[in-house]
């Protein structure tokens, strides 16, 4: 069945609420609006107010909210409409969530769920179109995942639905039209994801610049490894690839200091450096506030040139 | 006073031999001049001196091997400080990681080779392309035009299988290993070496192998040959040292009595065996005598050797790396003369006895 990456979230929904009455939807808009993706549409109809919950406009407060009821056993998916707007909610997730583990010596753990969507190229300015995956990912005691095809839109949920660990999981409404076959197939969270085969460069991403990324590999001849996972990183194929092809490019929607492009090409040189027959290259953001104006958005993220470009450089 | 040191000559010196000094004492030197010729693994260097002054003493012999660093001579005059000529502060040649690890195995100097990649790079396909090239001496090649007879390096590699294959066809292996504490004789050797001059230095080497000698005298059931159905114990502890050639394959010739032996004594009776191994002077008797091999691969960075004895012999004893201040020590026995348990207890006996280095 091909359906578009909308659909296989919501999809995912359904299925985590069918499967496990324990789980509850919760956020800004999610109920009576059906969400401001549309992800939720029609799910308050179905699954009544108990389980469709409108919150208040405050993420510090449902989002703390969700990993107490995680705490109380339940099993709450907390959306936070952008990750621009989960700032609000760093103390609940980093200090909370991700550190009860520890801190009760293993005793308590929150295993709530945060789907947030991000990403910039729908020109909603600067404040609407950060791309933070690698704040999170920086965090342990989090589970990080990118959503990057519909199978993962789809199953990506419900895998994190049975992690003991707090999962967030990012989408990316620059791919909620992208459409394709829909598995069904259980998806893990643990491991990168080798997307297209090559030999010539191996081109490492994630989320959406998935799509741009594959494009650009067909004309260089490159392999693509969508890393799926941003915390902990599965570095086993992207090493394997780079074995081969001897020549690497990440590709990251995040500004190039401090990003996971910077993680992931350490961890190149310190594992695989006498195998690289050329130096390590990145494609990211600009490091300016994303621009409203359409063609200004454009030259400031990652475009599949610039990823044809960064890999020819690394011939001579 | 000027101290003339040995310099790197290569990435991957760390000693050379004097084969020659060009100048006396009280010969003027000017700086530039080539005062010594010096024997690398790969060339005889001409070694240059970088500061203006008068040569007032010669401390290396020619025919002696040195540790790069090593103060050669000394020089009285001109202050000025040493200076180190523009030309060597150029930046060397780009080459990618790959391409130098390439270039190493293959013997090709990545100096020379053209370069194709980014900003004129060299990579693994310019070096192997260079080293097809006619006339460019490949490494095989080069390195049998070393040994005196090519077919020496086949007699070698035919030993090795005879008797390799005869081991595993023959011997029910036991194989145990053990991590060691090693920071105890890190910091003893340590200690020992820094009152030494640089050639009377002590290799960790040296305290293992005297430990195993030492720990078997509890064992000797590891210790001896098994011969025709029956094991007989050897009456001393002559350990076959695992010597890689340059031109591939080992011998494990003994060091006898090695218990016997002090460090200093073992230290000089070791690099005499692998200078010798390698010159190809063995004697004979070092060659049928061993009791015990001892083979050590920490240098490659190995963790864990999983050793093949050596027939007749019924014990083998492997180093890894030290790392973490750890090291994994091996053994692979032969079943037939002992059992598991005691070759668990040698390996605990060898983990003691090098927590106590000083007694060594």
């Amino acid at each position: 069945m091909t359906i578009t990456y909308r659909e296989a979230l919501r999809q995912g929904l359904y299925d985590a609420f069918d499967r496990d009455e324990r789980v509850f939807l919760m956020g800004e808009d999610v109920g009576k609006y059906g969400g401001t993706y549309a992800v939720s549409k029609g799910m308050l109809e179905k699954y009544g107010p108990e389980r469709v919950r409108d919150t208040p406009l405050s993420e510090l407060a449902f989002v703390g909210a969700g990993v107490g009821a995680a705490l109380g056993g339940m099993r709450p998916i907390v959306e936070v409409m952008t990750v621009n707007f989960s700032l609000l909610a760093l103390d609940p997730i980093v200090n909370t969530a991700a550190m009860l583990h520890h801190m009760s010596g293993g005793q308590v753990s929150a295993p709530v769920v945060i789907r947030t969507s991000t990403g910039a190229g729908r020109q909603l300015a600067a404040q609407h179109s950060n791309t933070l995956e690698a704040w999170y990912a920086h965090v342990p005691g989090l589970k990080v995942v990118a959503a990057a095809t519909i199978d993962d839109a789809h199953g990506m949920l419900l895998a994190a639905l049975e992690d003991p660990n707090p999962v967030v999981i990012f989408e990316y409404p620059a791919l909620f039209e992208t459409k394709a076959e829909l598995s069904g197939k259980t998806v893990d969270l643990s491991s990168a994801a080798l997307r297209r085969q090559g030999s010539k460069v191996t081109l490492v991403t994630y989320g959406a610049c998935l799509p741009k990324t594959l494009k650009a590999a067909e004309e260089v001849d490159g392999e693509v490894i969508d890393l799926r996972v941003l915390r902990p990183l599965d570095m086993v194929p992207v090493m394997e690839s780079i074995r081969r092809t001897r020549r690497c490019v990440v590709v990251d929607e995040g500004w190039k200091s401090g990003s996971l492009a910077a993680e992931v090409m350490a961890r190149i040189a310190e594992d695989a450096f006498y195998d690289l027959d050329a130096p390590l290259a990145r494609v990211c953001r600009e490091e300016v506030p994303i621009p409203y104006p359409k063609h200004l958005e454009e030259a400031a993220l990652p475009q599949p040139e610039k990823i044809v470009a960064a890999a020819k450089g690394l011939f001579g | 006073m000027i101290e003339f040191k040995l310099p790197s000559l290569g990435a991957d010196m760390d000693e050379g031999k004097l084969l020659e000094w060009k100048v006396k004492p009280g010969d003027q030197v000017k700086r530039g001049q080539v005062i010594a010729v010096v024997d690398t693994s790969k060339a005889a260097v001409e070694v240059e001196i970088w500061s203006d002054g008068v040569v007032s003493e010669l401390l290396t012999k020619p025919g002696e091997t040195i540790a790069v660093g090593t103060v050669m001579a000394r020089l009285d005059g001109a202050a000025k400080p040493e200076e180190r000529p523009k030309e060597q502060l150029v930046m060397r040649k780009p080459a990618s990681p790959a391409a130098r690890k390439r270039a190493r195995e293959l013997d090709v100097d990545v100096e020379k080779v053209a370069g194709t990649g980014p900003h004129g790079a060299v990579t693994v396909e310019d070096v192997e392309k260079a080293a097809r090239l006619p006339g460019k001496p490949e490494a095989v090649p080069e390195k049998l035009e070393k040994i005196e007879k090519p077919e020496k390096a086949l007699e070698i590699r035919k030993a090795i299988a005879a008797a390799m294959s005869r081991s595993k066809r023959e011997i029910p292996h036991y194989y145990l290993s053990q991590a060691i504490p090693m920071q105890r004789a890190a910091e003893w050797l340590g200690a020992e070496n820094a009152k030494r001059p640089i050639t009377g230095r002590l290799l960790m080497g040296v305290l293992q192998l005297k430990a195993v000698a030492l720990a078997l005298g509890d064992f000797p059931d590891l210790n001896g040959f098994y011969r025709d159905g029956t094991y007989q114990r050897a009456p001393a502890v002559h350990a076959g040292v695992a010597i890689s050639l340059r031109q591939g394959g080992l011998v494990a010739p003994a060091i006898h009595d090695v218990a016997e032996l002090s460090l200093d004594e073992l230290m000089k009776a070791l690099a005499d065996l692998v200078r010798r191994a390698r010159a190809g002077s063995l004697r004979s008797s070092e060659m049928s005598d061993p009791t015990i091999t001892v083979t050590n691969l920490g240098d490659t960075g190995v963790d864990t050797v999983f050793p093949i004895i050596y027939p007749p012999q019924v014990a083998i004893v492997g180093f890894g790396a030290v790392k973490e201040g750890r090291l994994v020590v091996s053994l692979g026995a032969d079943h037939r003369a002992s059992d598991g348990r005691r070759g668990a207890l040698f390996l605990a006996e060898l983990a003691r006895r090098l927590q106590e280095p000083e007694k060594l």
